[in-house]
């Protein structure tokens, strides 16, 4: 390991994965239809916002393209209620 | 029976070319008959790779349009005979291939040949389409790298929903070939690994091609590197991806960090 690694600039790759893995969610064609993804994280977002004040960063919506099937993976974070208190005050 | 491969990419530059001319050089080398095919209409390069650059009298577009038969267009390599190429036309643009025509001649090639390697265009336009239309294999290209593993997953996509086989409710058996593998970036987290190109695109590996110097000095020779260097390992990587191609069980081998502990502390290259 370099001597050096302290003063580098933090690991890219990682943040470059989780670029590529939310932009692929959003234009691979999902069940035949190639704007699923964002609609259903409109609609998720929606739904939640009801009850939570959230935006649509907070919700993480990726896919997986297996070989018999793909999968939908949904992340959500709620900020905590202090967080939340915050923005109202 | 013969198997029509498509070497493709969506984004150029990443070795698409380099991949047909030492893939097809290797499984030659086995002794089966081999022909590359240049589909980059307009902007060919193929021909460079295996230096027979100054042999095109016909190409592709001539035998499409009936100017030439197939067997006057097809240039057979001076070391290895069982290894073919037909060329693109420099002169002319993509609209020049046309459906019909790419359907009779890759049906008149898998007559002739046990592999046809077609070399695709980048972008995902009419000269990307018509080469993977007839495609039993496709090879995909990717370099560790963003833009172009986005790239990758695009022309997955097409691969599933624009080819004959896809088409016609088959599927289109699917590799992906990572090129311009740096192990040491990788080792520092400043580039993809094969895991996250991998996890990302979920297409059965096929090889991975260290970056190297040789790769540029076959193509300077006019070589492919399988045939200038065969055992350099970016040859030996194509060598073992094309043993997996025709179904051979080979142990993948990731290309190693190779600097030395000077490096390692002051973070250079080994020389």
């Amino acid at each position: 390991m370099s001597l050096f690694r302290l003063f580098r600039p933090q690991a890219s790759a990682p943040v470059a994965r989780e670029r590529l893995q939310v932009l692929l969610a959003h234009e691979r064609t999902f069940c035949g239809r190639p704007d699923l993804v964002a609609k259903l994280q409109e609609e998720i977002l929606e739904a939640i916002s009801k009850h939570v004040s959230l935006d649509a960063e907070h919700i993480k919506v990726t896919t997986v393209r297996g070989k018999t099937i793909s999968t939908l993976k949904v992340d959500i974070e709620i900020p905590s209620e202090t967080d939340n208190l915050r923005e109202a005050g | 029976m013969a198997n029509v491969v498509v070497v493709t990419s969506g984004k150029g530059g990443v070795g698409k070319t380099t991949s047909t001319a030492s893939l097809g050089a290797a499984l030659a080398k086995t002794g089966q008959n081999v022909c590359v095919v240049d589909f980059d209409v307009g902007l060919r390069n193929l021909d460079l790779m295996l230096g027979a650059e100054r042999r095109v009298v016909y190409d592709l577009i001539n035998v499409i349009q009936g100017n030439a038969k197939l067997a006057q267009a097809l240039i057979r390599d001076k070391r290895l005979d069982t290894l073919s190429l037909l060329p693109a036309s420099q002169t002319r643009d993509k609209d020049a291939l046309t459906e019909k025509g790419v359907a009779r001649v890759m049906k008149q090639l898998r007559e002739k040949f046990d592999w046809i390697i077609c070399d695709s265009p980048a972008g995902i336009e009419r000269g990307a389409i018509l080469a993977m239309r007839h495609a039993d294999t496709a090879v995909i290209v990717t370099n560790p790298e963003i833009s172009s593993v986005r790239d990758s997953d695009r022309i997955i996509g097409m691969l599933d929903s624009k080819t004959e086989r896809a088409e016609s409710g088959g599927d289109i058996e699917k590799h992906l070939l990572i090129a311009r593998y740096d192990a040491s970036r990788i080792a520092r987290a400043e580039m993809l690994g094969v895991d996250d190109v991998l996890d990302i695109l979920s297409v059965p590996l096929l090889g991975i091609v260290p970056e190297s110097e040789e790769v540029l000095r076959a193509s300077n020779l006019g070589a492919p590197v399988t045939l200038s260097n065969p055992v350099c390992a970016a040859a030996r990587a194509y060598q073992d991806a094309a043993r997996r191609l025709t179904g051979e069980a080979v142990a993948m081998s990731v290309p190693r960090d190779r600097r030395n502990l000077f490096g390692k502390l002051f973070g250079g290259k080994a020389a």
